[in-house]
C-alpha cells in the first residue's frame, strides 16, 4: 500500500523517514498546533514551495540540465489566476480559467524554448532561460493594465475561502473559517502533486531522464531522443511550477512580481532544491522546508548575533538581518563541493 | 581560411534598415551613436567571458559580480576625488576618472584570480557544477557588496567635462557616449592586435579551437586560461565602472542585471568567439536604442527577439566555434 502510493522509492533511512513524516504531520497539524495568522503563512509557503523545488528537481536533478525560468512558470500559474479572478470576479469558473490559461502558457513556452535550446547544448539552455525570464520578468511589470505592474493584483477569492465564510464553531480552539478551507485545498493539492512527481521520477520515462542525465550520447545512441525527452520533462516541470504558482495566488489574495517572478526567487529554489538534495524528490522537501524556515527565522538568530556585535564595525554588517541570504549562499557552495548529493543523499549513506 | 563577412554585414544593414522607420536623420544619428557606445560598452564586459568560455569550457554564471565590483569601487574612488569630479578642467576631470577606472580594473582582477583558485577551478570539466557553483558565487558576491558598501545605491555624477551634448546642427551627442565609444574601440582593437599578432594571441586562439594538442606541444594551457580570467575579469571591471557613470546609479543589483546582455551577446556572437562578441554587442546595443525609440514597450523583449532570430539563422551562433 504504502510502497505503491510512495511509487516504491521509499525514504531508505530512518531519520529520513523520520523527518518526512514529521514534516507530513506537522503540515497537517499545523494550523491546530501553531494557531496564528504568520505560522499559518509559513505553513502554506512550505506546501507551495515544496512542489515548486521538486518540480525544478525533475529538472536539475533527474534530466540535469539548469534552468533560470522555472520562476517565471510559477509566475505564469500565479497571474493565470489572478488575472481571471480580477477580471471574472470572484468564482470557481474563474480559477478554473486561470488555471488551465496559465498551465496552457506554461507548456507552450517551456516547448517553444526548450526546441529551441536544448538542441544544441545544455549550457545554452540555462543561459537562454535566464535571458527570457529576466525579460519576462520586465515585461510583466511593463504590462500595467493587465498584471497591475509593480505594485501587482490585489483580488478577492472565491468565497469560500474568505476567512468571513465559516462552517461551523471552533474546534479545539481554532476558528473553522475559509482560511482553513484554503490552508488545507492548498496543502491536499501539493500532496496529490508530490505524489505525481514521485510517480513520473520512478516511471520507465524517468530511468531515461536518468540515463540522459548520466550520459547523453549513450542515451541517444540506445535510441532515445533526447531532445524530445529532454523537452518533456521541462514541459512538465513548467506546468507543475504553474500550479504551484495557482495554489500561491489561491492562498495569499494577492500576486506581484517580487513574490512570483523575481530572481531572488529562483536562488531560493536553486538553494532548496542543491541543499537538500538533487536527484531525490524527498530533497526538494527537506531542502524548502529548511529554507522557508531559514528566511522566516534565520533572521531573528542574526539579529542577536548583529546585537552582540554592535561595536565592530564590519563584522556587524557581516551578521546583519538582512544578510541571511550570504549565509545560505556559502552554504550552498560548500554543499555543491562536499555533499553534491545534498542531506538526503548524506542521510541515506550511513544507514 | 576564408573570412565570413556575412554577419558583418548585418550591422550596416541594421543601421541603414532603422533610418526610414526613424524618419528624422538627427535623431537617427544619436540613435546610432547612442546604441554603439551602449554595444562597446556590453562588449567590453562580455569579451572576457566569451574567451574563458572558448578556452577552457568554463562559463562563470558570476561573471555579474566583476561589473558590480568595477563599479562600487570606480564610484568609491570618484566621490573621494569629488573636488576634481567637479571642477571645470578635462585635465583634473581625467586625473578622477584615470585611478578611478584603474582600481576598478585591479580589484576586480584580482577578486578574479581569487574566484578562480576558490570556486572555479575544483569544477572543470563538469558543467552543471560550475552553473551552480558560480551562481552560487554571484549569490555570496552581491551580498559581500552589500556588506562593505551598505545596501542602498549609490548616486554617481558624471564629472564636468563629458556632461552635456556635442551640437552639430540639430545632431546632438551625448560627450560620454562619444568617450565609451572611443574607450571600447580601444579595447577592441588591443584585443585583436594581441589575439592576431602575439605569441600568446596565437596560443590562445589554438587552445579555444584545440586545447589538448596544445597542451602536447608543451604549453601550460592552465596557466593562459587563468591569464585569460584575470584580463576577462578586470575588462569586466571596466565595463562596470563605465556602465555605473553612464546611468549614474551603482546597486549592487547591478552586475546580474547586465549579466543578462552579456549573456545574450556571447550567445548570438557564438560561445567562444571574440569577433562573435563584437558583432553582437553592437547588434544588441543598436536594437535596444532602436527599438527604445519605435516603441518602448516591447524594447525589453527586442533582445529576446534579436536572439531568437540569430539563432533560426545559426543555431550556434554567428561565429560557431570549430570543435563545438
Amino acid at each position: 500500500m504504502l510502497r505503491s502510493i510512495l511509487s516504491d522509492d521509499l525514504p531508505r533511512s530512518r531519520w529520513l523517514a523520520l523527518a518526512l513524516l514529521a514534516i507530513l504531520v506537522g503540515l497537517a497539524v499545523a494550523p491546530f498546533l501553531f494557531p496564528g495568522a504568520k505560522s499559518l503563512n509559513v505553513a502554506a509557503k512550505i506546501c507551495v514551495f515544496i512542489v515548486l523545488a521538486a518540480s525544478f528537481d525533475l529538472l536539475l536533478g533527474y534530466t540535469g540540465i539548469v534552468s533560470f525560468a522555472h520562476t517565471m512558470f510559477f509566475g505564469i500559474g500565479a497571474y493565470g489566476v489572478a488575472i481571471s479572478l480580477t477580471r471574472m470576479g470572484a468564482g470557481w469558473d474563474a480559477v478554473a480559467v486561470g488555471t488551465v490559461a496559465g498551465l496552457v502558457v506554461a507548456i507552450v513556452l517551456a516547448t517553444v524554448i526548450g526546441l529551441f535550446s536544448l538542441r544544441v547544448r545544455t549550457i545554452f539552455f540555462a543561459m537562454i532561460t535566464l535571458a527570457v525570464a529576466s525579460a519576462f520578468a520586465i515585461l510583466a511589470s511593463q504590462l500595467s493594465d493587465l498584471t497591475g505592474g509593480e505594485d501587482g493584483l490585489n483580488y478577492r477569492l472565491p468565497a469560500v475561502l474568505r476567512s468571513s465564510f465559516s462552517f461551523g464553531d471552533t474546534w479545539f480552539g481554532v476558528r473553522l473559517n475559509g482560511r482553513l478551507l484554503d490552508y488545507y485545498l492548498v496543502y491536499g493539492a501539493s500532496l496529490v502533486l508530490i505524489l505525481i512527481l514521485l510517480r513520473i521520477v520512478n516511471s520507465p520515462f524517468g530511468s531515461v531522464l536518468m540515463a540522459i542525465r548520466e550520459n547523453p550520447f549513450r542515451a541517444e545512441a540506445i535510441g532515445y531522443r533526447t531532445v524530445v525527452y529532454r523537452t518533456i520533462a521541462s514541459c512538465i516541470a513548467a506546468a507543475t511550477a504553474a500550479l504551484a504558482g495557482a495554489l500561491l495566488a489561491l492562498w495569499s489574495s494577492q500576486t506581484n512580481p517580487d513574490t512570483t517572478l523575481s530572481f531572488d526567487i529562483m536562488v531560493d529554489i536553486l538553494l532548496m532544491v542543491v541543499i537538500g538534495g538533487m536527484g531525490t524528490m524527498y530533497g526538494a522537501v527537506i531542502g524548502a522546508v529548511l529554507l522557508v524556515f531559514a528566511q522566516n527565522y534565520l533572521q531573528d538568530l542574526l539579529a542577536i548575533a548583529n546585537k552582540a556585535l554592535v561595536g565592530v564595525p564590519l563584522l556587524a554588517n557581516l551578521f546583519h538581518p538582512d544578510r541571511w541570504l550570504l549565509w545560505l549562499g556559502v552554504a550552498f557552495i560548500l554543499c555543491v563541493y562536499f555533499f553534491p548529493t545534498g542531506i538526503v543523499g548524506r542521510l541515506r549513506q550511513k544507514r | 581560411m576564408k573570412r565570413d563577412w556575412l554577419p558583418l554585414l548585418l550591422i550596416p544593414a541594421l543601421m541603414i534598415g532603422a533610418l526610414p522607420l526613424i524618419g528624422s536623420p538627427a535623431s537617427w544619428v544619436t540613435l546610432t551613436v547612442a546604441g554603439l557606445a551602449m554595444g562597446l560598452m556590453i562588449f567590453i564586459m562580455a569579451s572576457g567571458l566569451t574567451l574563458t568560455f572558448g578556452l577552457m569550457d568554463v562559463l562563470n554564471f558570476g561573471h555579474g559580480a566583476f561589473i558590480a565590483v568595477g563599479a562600487f569601487v570606480a564610484a568609491s574612488v570618484m566621490l573621494a576625488l569629488a573636488p576634481w569630479m567637479t571642477a571645470d578642467s578635462i585635465w583634473l576631470n581625467l586625473a578622477a576618472i584615470g585611478p578611478a577606472v584603474l582600481a576598478a580594473m585591479v580589484v576586480s582582477g584580482v577578486l578574479g584570480l581569487a574566484f578562480e583558485r576558490v570556486i572555479v577551478r575544483p569544477v572543470y570539466g563538469q558543467h552543471l557544477k560550475q552553473i551552480l557553483v558560480t551562481t552560487g558565487g554571484l549569490i555570496v558576491a552581491e551580498q559581500l557588496l552589500k556588506v562593505i558598501w551598505g545596501p542602498d545605491q549609490i548616486t554617481l555624477s558624471r564629472p564636468t567635462a563629458l556632461r552635456g551634448a556635442f551640437l552639430f546642427g540639430d545632431v546632438a551627442i551625448e560627450k560620454y557616449r562619444v568617450l565609451a565609444v572611443a574607450v571600447g574601440l580601444v579595447v577592441f582593437a588591443a584585443l585583436a592586435l594581441t589575439l592576431n599578432r602575439t605569441r600568446i594571441g596565437l596560443l590562445i586562439r589554438a587552445g579555444v579551437e584545440n586545447g589538448e594538442m596544445v597542451e602536447a606541444l608543451g604549453y601550460r594551457i592552465r596557466r593562459l586560461f587563468v591569464g585569460v580570467f584575470v584580463v576577462g575579469s578586470a575588462l569586466a571591471g571596466l565595463g562596470g565602472a563605465m556602465w555605473g557613470l553612464y546611468q549614474e546609479t551603482v546597486t549592487a543589483a547591478i552586475g546580474a542585471q547586465v549579466a543578462v546582455l552579456v549573456f545574450i551577446v556571447i550567445i548570438i556572437g557564438g560561445l567562444g568567439s571574440v569577433g562573435g562578441c563584437f558583432v553582437g554587442a553592437l547588434l544588441v546595443g543598436l536594437t535596444a536604442n532602436y527599438i527604445g525609440f519605435l516603441a518602448p514597450k516591447v524594447a525589453l523583449g527586442s533582445n529576446i527577439l534579436l536572439m531568437a532570430l540569430v539563432l533560426l539563422w545559426r543555431p550556434q551562433g554567428l561565429y560557431p566555434v570549430a570543435k563545438r
